[in-house]
């Protein structure tokens, strides 16, 4: 059996998998969010936070409750990360300089988990534990809660309430994430993930030098890292550390669970909204742009173009053996089209085109199937687009789900779509301008462009993936880069509750001959469409000068 | 006034909600998954190995170096000055990156030489680092290629080397998931116990 024919059969594998478990999770997730009921662990949280579970709140609620969180978290992170010496366990290691604990902070909390640190080296287990793994819980739990009350803004009519964002975010995290991550935990430190508070050891090896070789809990947070779809590595060279990732069954499972949650919210989406035929139709948009760019990201590094590549013989500069190149790929295809961000191999050393497609993968705005949560509401908002569009075709109010679509809330979706590319382009743009922005570039001509375009897309659109070649740990980069994830986490959440609030105040209008429906082929097409022509008419420039540059010299 | 009083409350709320969470999530549950991993402590600790003798030489699972013509060698290691577990990472080198180009051909002439075969027949994995600077494993072919070099510098039977290079080497798991492999700190420990 070659290479070739092998990953077929893993992604065959994969995508049976995630068929399988699509239904029963996807309804797992909806009766966890809508059932009535509270268990008694819910209600002692409940309690000792000092929240009315049964106080459903308005959508200027919910947000301000999402953005207290969020500021609360940087704190106590930054706090964490700046005092970790004085904690047990730090294994000696200082506190973390002030911008790099900001930038770190951030990162963890909007779930894009950028790193300017190296894990082993900077990090002691309590700040990786009951710092990090923490926030990997949680900001994914915003997400989806998030996404939660854009589908009741859409389910529910003539009401201003969307849920209790301290429900939501307690049902997610104990029902959903803790179980899931409790499970695929073991089954990862069964197949060799370390998961131990042993420290560094140091032993002779077998040729009389001597070698360091850290320790951790590392099974607990790697298998969260995917789950949350947050991305950042206990060790600095992450999933590709055989720590974290020892063969190529835990490889084919840290796919799985990166991918797990954002498939199967579609259907959860269909589920609260009555109507399953509008989940797989949102499915049908994420999993076909999916399928596309993975199997062209596996083709173009089989192809293995670039000088360097084509002397070796084999795209492998980067990537590990046990993994092989097709299932490096399927990893990076998977980490970017999600937020995640975790890496197998490392994408500044792809062929031009294959680390094009990753950052491509990005700068469509994270829905294909996107982040936990993020993924869906993006979609949506991508969705309520294709509608405008159609009923501007037709000359008739646009509706979605039986929603009017107006000016207020293609207001709110017009601003939505604008956010992340502003970020990105004025980042990278001030950063090619500045002197200190060009000094981190490592690799000379378009590859350089690309490394900085990579790190903006990156960051404004919370995936935390790099060309690692970026000398990111400056004050320009600790900073600029912090602005564009804080900004391009919770400024979207803004627009989105906002519309949730706008779309839940309406009646519900009767389907008519008129309305397009939105389960079928060409609603998918037409969604896609946009997905496509929105984010290709932004970036196509920046693509030009980098990647595509690149491949083409 | 109310507005005020109201996020107030709310980041009283989170401040409680995150020390709960961090008991829960960041105490609770990684000691949990600690002491079920104890039910395979040398997989949890970090799959160390070690010689006939009892003495601990490495992790199966992080690669190290080997110099010198009677070892099979590894993979070329970004990690600090190569192997160094402490800084794991790649050297993040684009495909048409000049320095990347001149070490690949320097590597692929070097062990062309040094394994007597020709240039075309040293594989990838060969002459290129790996993502971690720690990969354990060669590929099969890399490492039947030193076969004739490890077993003249041991003045050994080439037949018992390659036989060797045969136990250790791992297939697909069920014939499709991950990559055939040989585990370059197994096989060298595996020299030792033959002379």
């Amino acid at each position: 059996m070659n290479a070739t024919f092998g990953a077929v059969l893993q992604v065959l594998v994969l995508v049976l998998a995630l068929g399988l478990v699509y239904r029963p999770f996807g309804d797992y997730m909806a009766r966890s969010l809508e059932s009535p009921r509270h268990t008694r662990v819910e209600r002692g949280i409940y309690r000792i936070i000092g929240v009315d579970s049964s106080a459903d709140q308005r959508w200027s609620v919910y947000l301000r409750s999402v953005l207290a969180f969020s500021v609360v978290s940087v704190l106590a992170l930054y706090a964490l990360l700046r005092l970790q010496a004085y904690l047990p366990y730090s294994l000696g290691r200082e506190g973390m300089p002030s911008l790099q604990s900001l930038n770190t902070a951030v990162s963890f909390v909007t779930n894009t988990n950028w790193q300017s640190y190296s894990g082993e080296a900077a990090l002691g287990y309590t700040a990786q534990m009951a710092g990090l793994a923490v926030q990997n819980f949680l900001s994914a739990a915003v997400g989806i809660a998030v996404a939660v009350a854009l589908i009741r803004g859409l389910a529910r009519t003539h009401t201003d309430r969307l849920g209790n964002f301290w429900v939501d975010l307690t049902r997610i995290t104990i029902r959903i994430l803790l179980p899931v991550a409790v499970v695929f935990g073991i089954v990862l430190i069964l197949n060799g993930v370390v998961q131990n508070f042993a420290g560094d050891t140091t032993i002779t090896t077998l040729t009389g030098g001597t070698q360091t070789i850290p320790g951790g809990p590392v099974a607990s947070q790697e298998v969260i890292k995917e789950l949350g779809t947050n991305g950042g590595g206990f060790y600095n060279a992450n999933s590709s550390h055989p720590f974290e990732n020892p063969n190529g069954l835990t490889n084919l499972i840290e796919i799985f669970l990166i991918l797990v949650i954002p498939f199967s919210l579609t259907r959860t989406f269909g589920r609260i909204v009555g109507d399953l035929r509008q989940g797989y139709a949102i499915l049908a948009v994420m999993a076909s742009i999916w399928a596309t760019v993975t199997g062209l990201l596996i083709w173009v590094e089989l192809n293995h173009a670039g000088p360097a590549l084509q002397l070796a013989g084999g795209a492998m500069e980067g990537k590990e053996v046990r993994f092989g190149v097709p299932m490096s790929a399927v990893f990076a295809s998977a980490t970017t089209s999600t937020s995640t961000g975790a890496v197998n191999s490392m994408h500044d050393s792809f062929t031009a085109y294959g680390g094009g497609l990753a950052l491509f993968n990005m700068t469509l705005g994270e829905v294909t199937p996107g982040g936990t949560g993020s993924g869906l509401y993006g979609m949506l908002v991508a969705a309520i687009v294709a509608v405008f569009i159609a009923g501007l075709m037709v000359g008739r109010t646009p509706e979605y789900l039986g929603k009017k679509i107006g000016a207020r809330e293609m207001k709110l979706v017009a601003l939505y779509i604008l956010t992340t590319p502003t970020l990105l382009l004025l980042g990278l743009g001030a950063a090619m301008a500045t002197e200190t922005g060009r000094a981190a570039i490592l690799n000379p001509g378009p590859h350089g462009l690309s490394e900085v375009f990579y790190g903006f897309a990156s960051a404004s659109n919370n995936n935390g993936s790099a060309f690692a070649g970026l000398g990111a740990n400056t004050d320009f980069y600790n900073i600029a880069l912090a602005v564009a994830m804080f900004l391009g986490r919770l400024l979207p959440i803004c627009f989105v509750l906002a519309l949730a609030g706008s779309l839940a105040q309406q009646g519900k209008a009767p389907a008519s001959a008129g309305t397009l429906p939105t389960y079928r082929p060409q609603f998918v097409l037409l969604t896609v469409g946009v997905i496509l022509i929105v984010a290709g008419l932004t970036f196509v420039p920046a693509l030009a000068l980098g990647p595509l540059a690149e491949g083409l010299s | 006034m109310i507005t005020v009083n109201l996020t107030v409350r709310q980041a009283w709320v989170s401040v409680r909600f995150l020390l709960v969470m961090t008991v829960v999530l960041g105490v609770a549950y990684p000691v949990a998954l600690f002491a079920v991993g104890r039910i395979v402590p040398g997989t949890s600790d970090g799959s160390y190995v070690s010689t006939t003798s009892g003495a601990v030489v490495g992790s199966a699972l992080i690669g190290q170096s080997f110099d010198g013509a009677e070892w099979f060698w590894p993979r070329p290691s970004a990690a600090g000055d190569g192997y160094d577990a402490l800084s794991s990472g790649g050297t993040n080198l684009a495909a048409d990156n000049p320095d990347l180009v001149q070490a690949v051909a320097e590597r692929k002439a070097a062990l062309a030489a040094a394994n007597g075969v020709g240039p075309d027949a040293v594989p990838a994995d060969a002459v290129t680092a790996s993502g971690s600077g720690l990969d354990p494993d060669i590929s099969p072919d890399y490492a039947r290629q030193q076969v004739a070099r490890v077993a003249s510098a041991r003045g050994i039977d080439p037949m018992l080397v390659s036989g060797l290079v045969d136990e250790a080497t791992q297939g697909r798991l069920l014939g499709f998931v991950g990559e055939p492999r040989v585990n370059v700190l197994r096989l060298n420990l595996s020299l030792e116990s033959v002379g």
